[in-house]
């Protein structure tokens, strides 16, 4: 069963290494997002430093979320995702992989493209610190609900745009706590039991949304 | 789909069974929309003679005896959806399907109605229309969600598959809302430590209480003949396009 | 080719069995016994719910009424291979990285990649991106996934689809190994199958 784990993680893998592109352009998207708020706010160093955060956190939001279709996709209308429910390792225990995949390939050039990010906005560096950690942290939950969004609009033609739509409210809390463990200031210092509120949330996401990931590609086969 | 033949059924089968759903439960409609005339004509009498004005707020608390039903309502059809996406998922059973569907925009309808009650309200009592505090801002959490799976019952074709999955993510936003409310209050008391306005319910005398009650229940009443309506039409709808499939593959044979 | 040793016996059987797909019901009352060593072959025009109750047996659709059962089969673990119109072939990886990522997902166990690659005729090949196969050649990769892991249920959709009439033998020989070896299959097919089993039944469904 652990076999079959790691093959679909690594298969997942070696696929978007080798067709190449998403993940980096994911990235690029990233940059670009906390590139273009200066033009839309004004070159103010104090004022994107306060903001820098926020930003980073959105820039996330946005990336992981523009790349959600490419989770289930292929594999359902290839009759891969049919073929993986014949296998002994349970569907949920698939997604659970696919989602570790997906982690891998949407969240880690994030964090590698966070030092620009923080450059440009001009964050200290206790906070940019923060801001890695905080994404490291967040992104699994928020690419755990990301898998709901794209297994529940699987069958859906053009489901690619109704499930960013679906997962951004649900994932309000994942930025609050996310921007939280970033943010130290005005008032009483937060963001340590941000940053716990955060892992809490995050971890609850991906142990419970592979189950109901599952149920959904189940049902929308039948 | 036939009406006739089932009579020696359990009452389960009769529930379960669209077009006897439909049959029993129209009788249902004219004492509700009594009931639901009467408690509002009651209610109103009650909130506009009957209730005083508040010592601060004027006659611009009467707006609480609408707003404080439909920000009641927007969580009460959410419950209704959660038990009847368990309903589609555990039991399979195909009034559950209807239900889900027939109460996410009556749901999406009396969150909006809210949170703009709330806005009216705001306006006199902060001196702006929408303030970012812990409720309001919970509220239009909630009713993005509720916009979210409107959107997600019309993405499909087939609204029998589309049941089930929707109520998975019913599910999913059920489970999650108490975490978006925790999170919420925890963002808006970080921001704005001072709370605005607190409706202290316990406190509340009697003369406001009553007719808030009665309210609720006028409001709660409009909901469940709404939605029982929405029901059949829903069947109504599932009826004609399940005849016009038929109709299309007799002409292809 | 049958280096795979035998399965224990078991038998499917269907007793009333209706099948839908959404809410339309498209076949009803069937009544149909496969026992090891046999298949059945599914016959009827488009439409008429052959794919239908082959999704229905793997269990990706609820019957609409009726029951079937695989006995003498442990149904804790995968027992069935599928091969449905669609291949499941992702066109960046090779011929060998597709059948190998099929062997560590399914639990290897039958011929190792080349020799099952070498039975569907595309030893030559196995280096190749699968994209650059063409139909047929794909449809047989499609077939060697079930050489490499031994299942005692296959069910067919169309197996020889794209397939010519060398690769229309092929199956045909494929199956009689599997059927030898004490396997069953349903298999939906408008074609005759040069089959040389004995035990070959026939399903007719009407629309």
């Amino acid at each position: 069963m652990m076999s079959a784990f790691t093959a679909i993680l690594l298969r997942d893998l070696k696929l978007a290494l080798r067709t190449g592109g998403d993940w980096l352009t994911l990235a690029l998207f990233f940059v670009m997002v906390g590139i273009v708020v200066p033009f839309a706010i004004g070159p103010d160093r104090e004022l994107l430093s306060r903001l820098a955060p926020g930003i980073v956190w959105i820039a996330a939001f946005l990336s992981v979320l523009l790349g959600l279709d490419r989770l289930f996709r292929a594999d359902h209308e290839d009759g891969t995702l049919l073929l993986l429910r014949l296998s002994d390792l349970p569907l949920a225990g698939v997604v659970l992989a696919k989602l570790i995949a997906h982690w891998l390939l949407t969240a880690l050039p994030l964090l590698a493209a966070t030092p620009l990010l923080a450059v440009m906005l001009s964050m200290d560096p206790p906070a940019f610190l923060r801001a890695v950690v905080s994404l490291l942290v967040g992104t699994p939950g928020l690419v755990a609900l990301g898998t709901v969004g794209a297994a529940v609009t699987v069958t859906i033609r053009r489901g690619g745009l109704i499930a960013p739509v679906l997962i951004l409210p649900l994932a309000i809390p994942l930025l609050i706590f996310g921007v939280g463990a970033i943010t130290t200031g005005p008032g009483p210092d937060q963001s340590g039991t941000a940053l716990l509120l955060l892992a809490a949330i995050s971890l609850i996401a991906v142990a419970v949304t592979p189950f109901a990931a599952a149920l959904a590609i189940t049902s929308a086969e039948d | 789909m036939n009406v006739e033949n089932t009579s020696k059924q359990s009452w389960w089968t009769r529930i379960a069974h669209p077009g006897q759903f439909v049959a029993w439960s129209r009788r249902l409609l004219v004492p509700l929309w009594i009931a639901t005339a009467a408690l509002f004509v009651l209610g109103l009498w009650l909130a506009f003679f009957a209730s005083p004005e508040d010592y601060q707020m004027g006659d611009t608390v009467r707006i609480m005896y609408v707003h404080v039903p439909t920000a009641w309502l927007s969580q009460f059809v959410y419950g209704v959806m959660s038990v009847s996406a368990i309903g589609t998922l555990v039991w399979r059973h195909p009034m559950a399907d209807v239900s889900m569907k027939a109460a996410a925009p009556l749901g999406a309808t009396f969150t909006a109605l809210a949170l703009y009650t709330g806005a009216l309200w705001g306006r006199p009592t902060w001196g702006t229309f929408w303030e970012w505090d812990g409720r309001m801002t919970s509220t239009l959490v909630l009713l993005l969600i509720y916009f979210g799976i409107v959107a997600l019952w019309r993405a499909f074709d087939d609204q029998l598959r589309a049941a089930r999955i929707v109520a998975v993510f019913t599910l999913v936003g059920a489970v999650n809302i108490p975490i978006i409310k925790f999170s919420v209050d925890w963002w808006a008391t970080l921001h704005q430590p001072a709370s605005v306005f607190r409706l202290d319910g316990p406190t509340m005398p009697g003369s406001i209480l009553t007719p808030l009650f009665v309210m609720v229940f006028a409001f709660t009443a409009l909901f469940l003949t709404l939605h029982l309506i929405g029901m059949h039409t829903e069947v109504r709808r599932r009826r004609v396009m399940s005849l016009e499939r038929r109709l299309a593959q007799r002409g292809a044979a | 080719m049958t280096l795979r040793q035998g399965f224990d016996p078991l038998i499917l059987t269907a007793t009333g069995l209706a099948c839908r797909r959404g809410e339309r019901v498209l076949a009803e009352g069937l009544e149909f016994t496969v026992p090891s060593g046999g298949i059945l072959l599914l016959k009827g025009a488009n439409g008429a719910g052959k794919t239908t109750l082959l999704m229905t047996l793997l269990g990706a659709l609820r019957p609409a009424s009726g029951r079937f059962a695989f006995e003498g089969v442990d149904t804790e673990s995968a027992f069935i291979h599928f091969l449905g119109h669609r291949n499941a072939v992702k066109p960046h990886l090779t011929l060998a990285e597709n059948l190998a990522f099929w062997a560590s997902v399914n639990g290897g166990g039958g011929l190792s990649s080349p020799a099952a690659l070498e039975a569907v005729g595309l030893g030559p090949v196995a280096g190749l991106d699968a994209g650059y196969l063409s139909a047929g050649q794909t449809r047989r990769l499609a077939l060697a996934r079930l050489l490499v892991t031994p299942r005692p249920v296959w069910l067919l959709d169309e197996p020889t689809a794209a397939l010519d009439t060398q690769g229309e033998a092929m199956v045909a020989a494929l199956i009689d190994a599997h059927l030898t070896a004490g396997g069953l299959a349903v298999a939906a097919t408008h074609l005759p199958l040069p089959l040389r089993s004995a035990r070959v039944g026939e399903l007719r469904l009407d629309p």
